[in-house]
Parts: structure tokens; sequence; C-alpha cells
């Protein structure tokens, strides 16, 4: 380990992890709509909505990341889309996360007993009032935990958007491991700073948890 | 309109599947009436009182609130109602649940100021003015800012008996209202459903309290397999019924008792 080579790759890799972050953060907060919308289909009574969201998940849960991505960067331009890498990055990236995170929402609205909105139904409310003041309040709850996963694993998987040219933290790492024959540095240095950052992921989670604790829960 | 039942069922059935859960249930309940649904687990009291605020549709028949059809249009094509009627009808109907039900991201007093603020559209300040006073009432005051979790089963009962009277409804429904209670507590719940029985609330209470039944209600309905069997003053179906199906419930009921 030379200590020099970190020092001369930190810059780089520091610089490629705020692409990283913020091509994480995109993804997230679509993710996190699209998850939302995809919950919402799959409990609707409209039969034809909550079968859309079952094949949405089972598409997007079930096809690995990586061919996902191949298929929108290399298969769409055939068909004439051309989809430019970080939009197919941050595309693919949300619409997985969409399809997990909708069951993570999906899994919390269950565990709502049932009684609550009855209890909001028998007092005149109507459907908007039930979801917005009792059931989402308590769904997002209900569902940090495995959110803050599914955002630590959605940091991770952003590793995979190197594929398409991306120059995110894993590929900066790889290109400047070549360049300068110092792999173990570059990659060990890479390596504490996605930990680095998904330490600072859960520690959020883990203070969201304790407020809510602090609030009865 | 003194004179009309605040609550008049006719041949209300229900079902679920192939179980017929209530077989034609005619039931009038007037003005300060307190009636009392007693009868066997699975008899359909439950599902009874649920059809009384729609949250159970029923099948056949008709409930009337006030002279109303509640769920439906209109009896004769039985198209559901608009969600904004029924919404404004539920508004005077207060129910009560066996598992309280209250909000448990809420303190006590956000349950009861909620539906001030999001179904009568009060100001917030006015809403915790008049829950907070709701919450004096039963002698919750210093619970206001407690969580449900951090109350007890008596509490919690009598806080979201408080969060239904808020909106001043003229009928009460009590869901087995104290059968997820401790023992102990069951009495500082039943000692307010008295009070307001005493004010001339319109309560119709689901219980298995019979002391409760006896003391309290002006009538006592018996229900078994979805059929009213037996309906009239307490005395007259606590302890006069020549019902074999009554005395045959109230005799496990005083065996279960009898210690």
């Amino acid at each position: 380990m030379k200590l020099s080579a970190v020092q001369e790759a930190l810059p780089w890799l520091l610089h490629a992890a705020v692409t990283t972050l913020w091509i994480s953060v995109v993804a997230i907060v679509f993710g996190q709509i699209l998850g939302l919308l995809v919950c919402l289909c799959r409990v609707s009574p409209n039969r034809a909505l909550a079968r859309f969201g079952a094949l949405y998940v089972s598409f997007f849960r079930g096809v690995p990341l990586l061919v996902q991505l191949l298929l929108t960067y290399d298969l769409l331009p055939y068909i004439g889309i051309d989809v430019p890498p970080l939009a197919a990055a941050i595309g693919t990236l949300s619409l997985a996360s969409g399809a997990y995170s909708g069951e993570i929402y999906r899994g919390a609205l269950n565990a709502i007993p049932r009684g609550h909105v009855e209890a909001a139904q028998a007092l005149g409310f109507g459907p908007v009032a039930i979801w917005l003041r009792i059931l989402l309040p308590q769904a997002l709850r209900i569902s940090v935990p495995s959110l803050v996963n599914e955002l630590i694993l959605l940091l991770k998987a952003s590793s995979l958007i190197s594929i398409v040219g991306v120059t995110e933290l894993a590929r900066t790492s790889h290109t400047l491991a070549a360049q300068t024959y110092r792999p173990f540095e570059t990659y060990v240095t890479a390596a504490l700073i996605y930990l680095a950052m998904n330490l600072v992921l859960s520690g959020l989670g883990a203070a969201a948890e304790r407020r809510l604790a602090a609030a009865g829960h | 309109m003194s004179g009309q039942p605040v609550v008049e069922m006719r041949g209300v059935t229900k079902r679920f599947g192939q179980n017929e859960v209530l077989r034609g249930i005619d039931l009038t309940v007037n003005r300060s009436d307190v009636v009392c649904l007693i009868g066997p687990s699975g008899s359909g009291k439950s599902t009874l009182l649920r059809c009384i605020n729609f949250l159970e549709s029923y099948d056949g028949g008709e409930v009337r609130i006030d002279g109303r059809l509640i769920g439906y249009r209109d009896e004769a094509t039985r198209r559901p109602m608009p969600g904004r009627d029924l919404q404004a009808m539920r508004e005077s109907i207060g129910m009560v649940f066996q598992q309280f039900n209250l909000w448990p991201h809420m303190t006590a007093l956000d349950n009861v100021a909620e539906a001030l603020i999001r179904v009568r559209g009060l100001p917030r300040a006015t809403a915790a003015d008049r829950a907070r006073a709701m919450l004096a009432r039963e002698g919750l005051t210093d619970k206001e800012a407690a969580y449900p979790a951090r109350l007890s089963g008596g509490q919690q009962q009598r806080v979201a008996i408080a969060r239904s009277l808020a909106m001043e409804p003229k009928l009460m429904l009590f869901d087995e209202p104290t059968s997820a209670l401790d023992p102990e507590l069951v009495g500082e719940v039943l000692q307010v459903m008295r009070g307001l029985a005493a004010e001339g609330m319109t309560m119709i209470v689901v219980t298995h309290e019979m002391g409760f039944a006896a003391r309290v209600a002006t009538r006592v309905a018996f229900l078994d397999q979805g059929r009213i069997a037996a309906e009239g003053t307490p005395r007259a179906v606590l302890h006069d019924s020549e019902e074999p199906r009554v005395r045959q419930f109230l005799q496990t009921y005083h065996e279960r008792n009898d210690f």
C-alpha cells in the first residue's frame, strides 16, 4: 500500500463519487415517486391498474439491472430511440427502484389494521383524506427500515451504470487502476468511499427511526 | 320529526359468499333508545351494526337513518349512493370499535381533533379547543399529548368515544366496546356509556356485558343465525323469555360467570 498512490487517486475518486451520489439521489427521488404510483396501482380496485402494477413489478424486479441497462442503452436505438448514457442510467435505476419501493410500500399498507381506515370512514372521512392523513403517514413510518435498505442497494447498484459509460465511482476507479498500475490502493479507496456514503445513509435512516420512535412508535 | 325513528331496518339481508349472515332483520330504534344486541358469536350482531353506517353493505331490504336510505340511491335500482352523500350521513353516526382503532401516529388530542379539521373543516385552533373539552369531559386532560401506545386500553377506548362524540352524532354505535379490555378496565368504559345513555344519546350496543344490558338498555334484541330471535325490554328478554335459544345462550353465559 502506497499512501502517495491513494493521495493521487483521491481527488479523481471523490469527483466521481459526487457523480455516483447525485445520480443515486435523482434515481431515489424518481424511484420513490414511481414506487408510490406502482403501489397505488397494485392496491387499486381497478383490475387493469392492479394488473399493470403487478406486471411492472415482476419485470423490473425479475430482470437483472445490468440487462435492463443494456436493453435501454443498446437495444432502444435499434428501434429509433436514442438514449444518452446518463438518461439510460438514471432511468433504469429509477424504474427498478420503483418496483422494489412499491412492494415495500404495499407491504407497509397491508400492515396497517383495516380498523384504522374504518374508524376514519365512520367519522365521514373521504378517500383522499384517508390516504393523506391515515394511510400514507403510517405506511411511510413502517417502511423506513426497508426503504433505507433499498436506498443502500440502489447506491451500490449505481456502480453498474459504468457499463454504459457514465464516469461514476466504479468506472473511474477502474480507469485509474489501469492507468496507474495501482489497483489495490485505488479499489480500496473506492470501496471506502462507497462505505462512507452508505454509512451516512444508514445513519440518516437510524435517525429517522429514532425520531419516529420518540413519537410513540 | 320527533316521531320518526332514528334507525329503521326492514328485511335486511346480507351474505358473505354462501354464508347468509343476516336473514331479514327488522329493527326500529327511536330517539334516546339504548338497544343492546346480544347473541352467540357468529350470530350476525356486528354485521348488523356495521350495516347501519354502511361499513358493511347489505344485499336486501333497507336501512334508514332519520328516514333516509343509507348506502343506496333508492331501494328500487339499488345503485350505490355517491361517496359524498354517504360521508355526510356517516358524520352524524358515531362508532366505537372493539379494537379502539385510534390512529397510532397521532396524539390523543389529534385523534379527537382530526375529523373536526378534515371533515367539519374547523380551523385548527377551534378543533383543538373542542377536542380538549371532549377529553376533559372524560377526565383525560393529562393524556392530551400521549400517543395511543402509551395509554391503557380503557383510556384508548375513552379517547375513541371522545373522538366520535366530538362530531356531535345523533346516534352512537358500539361494537363490543369492552371485549378487548382487561376486566379491571371494563368499568370505566361502561361508566362513560352509562353517562351517555343518561344524557339521552341514542345508542346501539353489541355487547356481552349482560349486566350493562340489564341495567342500561331500553331494549334488548337477541340474535341467532342472522335473525332477531327475541326482542323486548331487558326484563322480557333476559329474565322472562321462553325462547329456548335465548335460555340456552344465557345459561352458558351464567355458567361461565359462576365460580
